[in-house]
């Protein structure tokens, strides 16, 4: 019990956990679908904690892992262009591509800059107007709205020189796909608190009805992930399969609706590749027609070398949670924070980095 | 970061009126930082909003926020992530 005493809430911690204790009754894989919540979960030693039988399996929920090599390499190819200034959220700048990352072309000279915001990409575009300005569009739901309000206020502004490369992802379709897997293991799911801020959590619920499995939308403090955890399993043992919200404080039911309507003026969804798990139908967000002319690869189209993962990375089995990072034979030898060979251990939200932060040796759970 | 689902909380201060642009100021423990807004219109000074790249997603109240906060400091780089090299740890 060292890591409870570390608790902001050490009493209701232990309160949680004993409740969780008197309701299982048997084992059950819960999927944590948050990169965020991987590494709480990892860093407090949650998972360590929980009763016997009950196993976290660390979800697909980093947006940066995903983003298929192929994307990566279309990135690399636009940065190195010298009429390019291209700009990107500061970790996407060392996931490994086929042939080297962001960083290698910002060190031979590429314009590529770290920005907060895509609101910061814009501001660029209209300080430059003689170069063209791209801007690296990844992430979940959290992040789409966002990046539509700054495709919005380029051509609001009548901007020319601001494109996208967009690699969005949705996550109630990764869910179906990992539910719809042969080798399946996950029972409930946690779904991530701030994806289900912006979009609410009715896409959740025909999930819950047609496969029978609990959803419960979490926080992603240690107590959060408590209390998720414990009313997950308090459905899963009275076999209820319904949408549950934890995180109460932040997240209605609807979402927040002018997000939702700015992200489906701007953009459609689209069959979408993701890295280690393949293409997914519906499960990412492309420009619409209508906003189309700031599609970055339309206007810098590729060569089509073919992408190739590192050999040793097993990436595409931890995403699917089949697998943990202490798995791999490059773990924390090869593969660091510092030298990563795949994109979990380039994030720190990746579940590689998150087990490498919290100096995990040994897989926590032996599989059951 | 970034990319990824968090958000930090932090408290309005300004709104900083771009006529195009629902814009504000957003005090995160001290360090200040332009938000757009347009996403929570009904947010006002004094409110507390949680904030993913450079755009508030929710209103949250105090409370939370500094529960959310603490969080975030114990993930590393998380805060430098999200809103810039001023929160290195
Ligand atoms: S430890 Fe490195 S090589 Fe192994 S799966 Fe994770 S990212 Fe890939």
């Amino acid at each position: 019990m060292k890591y409870l005493d570390e608790y902001r809430d050490p009493v209701l911690a232990r309160r949680l956990l004993s409740e969780l204790r008197a309701t299982a009754t048997r084992p059950w894989a819960i999927m944590e679908v948050c990169g965020g919540q991987t590494h709480t979960l990892v860093r407090q030693g949650i998972d360590e904690l929980l009763p016997a039988g009950i196993r976290m399996i660390h979800g697909p929920g980093c947006p940066v892992c995903v983003t298929p090599l192929a994307t990566i390499d279309a990135a690399v190819a636009i940065a190195a262009r010298p009429d390019v200034i291209f700009t990107s959220y500061g970790d996407m700048l060392r996931v490994p591509g086929t042939a080297g990352d962001l960083l290698g072309v910002k060190a031979r000279g590429g314009d590529v800059r770290v920005v907060y915001t895509p609101l910061d990409a814009v501001r660029i575009a209209r300080e430059h107007p003689d170069r063209q300005v791209v801007f690296f569009a990844v992430g979940f739901e959290t992040t789409a709205p966002a990046n539509a309000m700054a495709v919005l206020h380029a051509a609001a502004t009548g901007l020319r020189n601001f494109s996208v490369l967009v690699s969005h992802v949705l996550v109630p379709p990764a869910i179906t796909a990992i539910l719809d897997a042969p080798d399946n293991q996950v029972q409930a799911f946690l779904a991530a608190g701030h994806v289900c801020a912006v979009m609410g959590w009715t896409e959740y619920e025909p999930i819950a009805r047609c496969y029978g499995v609990p959803v419960v939308v979490t926080g992603f403090e240690p107590l959060d992930l408590l209390e998720g955890i414990v009313m997950a399993v308090r459905q899963l043992e009275a076999g209820r399969a319904a949408v549950e919200n934890q995180y109460a404080r932040a997240v209605r039911r609807d979402g927040n609706t002018a997000a939702q309507q700015a992200v489906r003026r701007v953009f459609r969804v689209s069959e979408r590749t993701w890295r280690g798990i393949g293409p997914i139908p519906a499960s990412g967000l492309a420009l619409t027609a209508e906003f189309a002319a700031f599609d970055a690869e339309a206007r810098f189209p590729a060569g089509g070398t073919p992408a190739v993962e590192h050999p040793d990375c097993i990436a595409g089995r931890i995403l699917r949670g089949i697998a943990v990072p202490t798995d791999c034979p490059a773990y924390g030898t090869r593969c660091t924070p510092l030298s990563p060979l795949g994109a979990p251990m380039v994030s720190t939200e990746g579940t590689c980095a998150a087990f490498h932060h919290a100096g995990r040796r040994k897989p926590p759970v032996e599989a059951r | 970061m970034s990319a990824v689902c968090l958000g930090v909380p932090g408290r309005i201060v300004a709104l900083t009126g771009a006529p195009d642009l629902r814009m504000g100021t957003v005090d995160f423990d001290g360090v200040r930082r332009p938000v757009c807004l347009a996403y929570t219109p009904e947010a006002e000074v004094g409110d507390y909003v949680i904030v993913h790249v450079g755009f508030a997603i929710s209103q949250v109240d105090e409370v939370e926020a500094a529960r959310t906060l603490e969080v975030l400091r114990a993930i590393p780089d998380a805060l430098a992530g999200e809103l810039g090299p001023e929160f290195a740890q």
